[in-house]
């Protein structure tokens, strides 16, 4: 029996030897001669390729410059937008339990370095031709109806947390103005002092999950955080979710955006 | 018994495809990597140590202005999302290749290779005398080439996870979530850097017809051995008269 075992074994192994030697030999053979003559178009090409390349990737790093990143790569970066937010933007992100939630790290101190009275601040809201909609304080803000909002905040560094944010959705802060803005497509938001300043597309402030905050855990936020009032989504970088809001403008272009032109993506949708 | 003497000839080894696309994925792979290594340094979360006690940090400061890594965020991300779509076009045209040419048989470990790769190893380092029976490729190799392939898809699967968390949803939660896929996508790059570092030593060892190889796919191979003993006797100096008829013959 066992010495059967064996001599199969065996059998089995030559085999395999076999076959895979057979397998090494499968590609088509050539005489020496016609080797060398392919071998030197195929170096040729080679090095043709290899100075093709190198000419590609000095024509990509030599490109002008859009807004601080080589231009070719500034259109790849809105061909990404258009083919993601026709694929699949809208959607929306996992929200997750209170207590899942943790404060979240200070980073971008752009625009909101002095301390202001949140007492004193009031948000102008302003249609496409620069006409005032609204001016509105910290109490109308309470007033509106509110939510909560637990979501994972992602950074564009990489790092993200979950954080839960209470305030107004933009849909229902939006709502008195629809009727108003005319053909506007964007949102154009600011600092009270200008300094730092994003955009965004309206169909994206209109999303369920993009929320005027007014509170992170439950407490008003403070300073750092953009007190009295900032955005807060899952579905675009936080970047985008500028602090400290002091004007809301609805546009016809695409507004100016304080990290695109910076070298970042404008979309920065996740 | 006696054979008509075999003239050196050389053997389609790599189609033409394979080495395009093999070439081709080469510098793509590096531009993803380097941006990628741009995009790390603004949030470097991965360390090895106890407590505050680190003993191991991936690419600490100095070596990243060495390499110009660092303050590069924006750039990094512009290159890692223009040349992600050629590296993933590339990777698919290959995988694709493989699968419909049947070029995937001499790749794929058979039921033998994971027993024979570390005989294979052994050889290769000189502790063992014989090498496993292989075909094209050994056991090792057939293991290597084909977790390097598994690793590109994860790489690739993870960064889509991590690039559109909320329009691929639920893709990320494959990882354990967005930090999850960070960390995959992260690990699975030093698996393939440490990849291309032994690939690299093994092609300086196999030498340069085998480099060769890669480039014009052919490989020269040696006469066959069976037809230099032409009157079968099993007497040596049938190589000489074999250089004499082959000499007399051209």
């Amino acid at each position: 029996m066992s010495g059967d075992d064996t001599h199969d074994d065996g059998d089995e192994r030559d085999d395999r030897a076999a076959e895979l030697r057979r397998q090494a030999q499968s590609g088509p053979a050539i005489s020496v001669d016609e080797f060398r003559r392919r071998s030197r178009r195929s170096f040729l090409t080679g090095a043709a390729g290899f100075v093709g390349a190198g000419a590609f990737w000095r024509w990509v790093q030599t490109q002008p410059t859009d807004d601080r990143i080589p231009s070719v790569l500034r259109s790849t970066l809105e061909t990404n937008e258009a083919i993601w937010s026709t694929v699949s933007d809208g959607r929306s992100a996992p929200e997750y339990p209170i207590e899942r939630a943790t404060p979240i790290q200070v980073n971008g101190r752009v625009g909101i370095r002095e301390q202001i009275d949140v007492d004193d601040w009031t948000l102008r809201v302003e249609g496409p031709d620069g006409e005032l909609l609204d001016e509105l304080d910290l109490a109308a803000l309470q007033a509106m109806p509110q939510r909560d909002l637990v979501i994972e905040h992602k950074c564009i560094e990489g790092w993200s947390s979950i954080v839960h944010w209470g305030g107004v959705r933009y849909g229902d802060f939006h709502a008195p103005y629809a009727g108003r803005i005319g053909d506007a497509e964007y949102v154009a938001l600011a600092t009270p002092n200008g300094e730092y300043y994003v955009g965004w597309d309206l169909d994206a402030m209109l999303h369920p999950q993009t929320l005027l905050a007014l509170r992170e855990h439950g407490e008003p936020l403070d300073q750092d955080h953009g007190a009295p009032l900032r955005l807060a989504t899952p579905n675009r970088y936080g970047i985008k979710t500028i602090k400290r809001i002091g004007v809301i403008r609805y546009t016809r272009e695409r507004p100016a955006d304080y990290w695109a032109e910076r070298g970042y993506d404008w979309y920065a949708g996740l | 018994m006696s054979t008509p003497v075999a003239e050196p000839i050389a053997r389609l080894k790599h189609p033409r495809a394979i080495r395009w696309l093999h070439w081709v994925n080469f510098p793509l792979l590096l531009v993803m990597v380097w941006s990628g290594l741009r995009i790390y340094w603004a949030e470097a979360a991965y360390a090895a140590g106890i407590g505050s006690w680190q003993w191991f940090e991936f690419f600490p400061a100095p070596l990243n202005e060495a390499l110009g890594l660092d303050r590069r965020l924006a750039r990094g991300l512009a290159f890692h999302f223009s040349f992600g779509w050629l590296f993933v076009i590339n990777g698919l045209l290959y995988t694709t290749y493989l699968a419909v040419s049947g070029e995937w048989r001499h790749i794929v470990p058979d039921r033998r290779s994971l027993a024979e790769a570390p005989a294979v190893v052994l050889h290769d380092l000189h502790l063992k005398r014989e090498a496993p029976p292989q075909g094209r490729y050994n056991a090792a190799q057939r293991l290597s080439y084909t977790i390097v392939l598994a690793m590109t898809v994860v790489i690739v699967v993870s960064g889509f996870a991590i690039y559109k968390p909320t329009q691929l949803h639920p893709l990320p939660l494959l990882f354990g979530g967005y930090q999850g896929a960070r960390l995959v996508h992260f690990t699975m790059t030093i698996g393939i850097v440490l990849f291309f570092l032994v690939h690299l030593l093994q092609v300086a060892r196999a030498g340069w017809s085998n480099l060769r190889g890669m480039i014009t796919g052919y490989e020269i191979e040696p006469p066959v051995a069976a037809p230099i003993d032409a009157d079968g006797d099993g007497d040596e100096l049938d190589a000489a008269l074999v250089e004499s008829t082959d000499g007399a013959r051209s």
